[in-house]
């Protein structure tokens, strides 16, 4: 299967072929999370970026090859932390429940 | 300058929000947050619109500085306090901002509004309204803003900080993650800049690290103290991050903003830039 995946955010306008795209859904119970937080951190567990989730619980980045740690902060919730692999010209779909 | 001087929590905040004198006011990165809820009474600034000259690259000058805030409702005697999404990297430039037209009392929430939510506390999607004022601006504090040809003349002289993430300093990206990465300028950083990203004196949950913690992590990187320092990021917000924290947090004097940042310095024909995760030779 390409494009994008079942739930997944819509990649209209973006240039998938030139972009290293991390993204994916923030869940609680399996219901969106609007109100979390999503940090990107490098492989030296540096922090690279952060997004606030959308009303549907989703986040982007546009990250570099390589290996990076998706680490989710939301209300009443302690971070979880989530290891994902980027590469320019693919999509890494994420799915992070949070307790 | 100090802690107190310069920063409240948000429980002061909390306790404040019905106080007359207290002007909170919210910019974001994103600057559609406010309108999908913001703290009771807090106002919004714009910082693409209302903080930028809508056709040359720089701010809007003194006169028009003063209209602005005179119709926002923010009077000379007022507390400014700033806050904002993305760590207040953009309420930390506000702040910058207000101290180069010479606003006395102003303030940033330790913590922003990522703190602020991840506390739970209330936000509201009421817009309050403010009788206009009749604001007066000083004149801009050159001292705390850096210019590039500055920039140019403080390789191996003073202490450049480049605050941007390590990838973005080695040139391996060119923009913060959350941005797509296509962009015009050059990739590296200025040689002998030392790179200590903005996010180092930040905790998770967006509140500034203590004083010690703070000093501690820019002895550790190098910062020499007894030199001039100009921070620089990209597009000049997160270096205004550092720049509150070397200046108001440590007390740190002669700590200036390179707001041309990357994206100018970048751009520039016939610069040195350095690649890779060293610093680099001047």
């Amino acid at each position: 299967m390409c494009g994008a995946t079942q739930g997944g955010l819509s990649l209209d306008g973006v240039n998938v072929a030139k972009e290293a795209v991390v993204q994916g859904q923030v869940l609680r119970d399996g219901e969106p999370v609007g109100n979390a937080y999503v940090r990107l951190l490098d492989s030296s567990g540096e922090f690279t970026a952060e997004v606030p989730t959308s009303a549907t619980g989703h986040f982007r980045f546009f990250a570099g090859e390589g290996q990076w740690t998706l680490r989710t902060l939301a209300p009443k919730a302690d971070p979880v932390d989530r290891k994902v692999q980027a590469s320019v010209g693919n999509v890494a779909e994420v799915v992070i429940p949070i307790g | 300058m100090s802690r107190e001087n310069s920063l409240v929590s948000a429980q002061w905040v909390e306790e404040n929000l019905d106080n007359d004198k207290v002007v909170l006011i919210e910019v974001d990165e994103d600057t559609t947050a406010y309108d999908k809820g913001h703290i009771r009474g807090a106002i919004k600034l714009d910082w693409t619109t209302d903080l930028q000259d809508q056709v040359r690259r720089d701010f809007v000058n003194k006169e028009q500085f003063e209209a602005l805030l005179s119709s926002r409702g923010v009077g000379n005697d007022d507390t400014v306090v700033l806050y904002g999404g993305n760590n207040n990297w953009f309420a930390a430039y506000a702040y910058w901002y207000f101290k180069l037209y010479g606003h006395q009392d102003v303030k940033l929430l330790d913590g922003g509004r990522k703190k602020w939510e991840l506390d739970s506390r209330e936000l509201t999607d009421e817009v309050p309204t403010r009788a206009e004022t009749s604001y007066t601006a000083q004149e801009q504090d050159h001292s705390i803003r850096a210019f590039r040809d500055e920039a140019v003349a403080a390789i191996g002289v003073k202490n450049l900080v480049d605050v941007r993430s390590p990838d973005e300093y080695a040139g391996r990206l060119l923009a913060p993650a959350h941005l797509p990465q296509e962009q015009a300028q050059r990739a590296g950083h200025v040689p002998t800049s030392i790179n200590v990203p903005w996010s180092k004196a930040a905790n998770d949950d967006g509140t500034f690290k203590s004083d010690d913690e703070l000093r501690e992590i820019y002895g550790a990187a190098g910062l020499d103290d007894s030199k001039d320092t100009i921070a620089l990021c990209r597009i000049g917000e997160r270096s205004s991050h550092t720049w509150f924290v070397l200046k108001e947090l440590l007390g740190h004097q002669n700590v200036k903003n390179y707001d041309g940042s990357w994206t100018e310095y970048g751009s520039l024909v016939g610069v040195p830039v350095a690649l890779g995760d060293e610093p680099g030779e001047a």
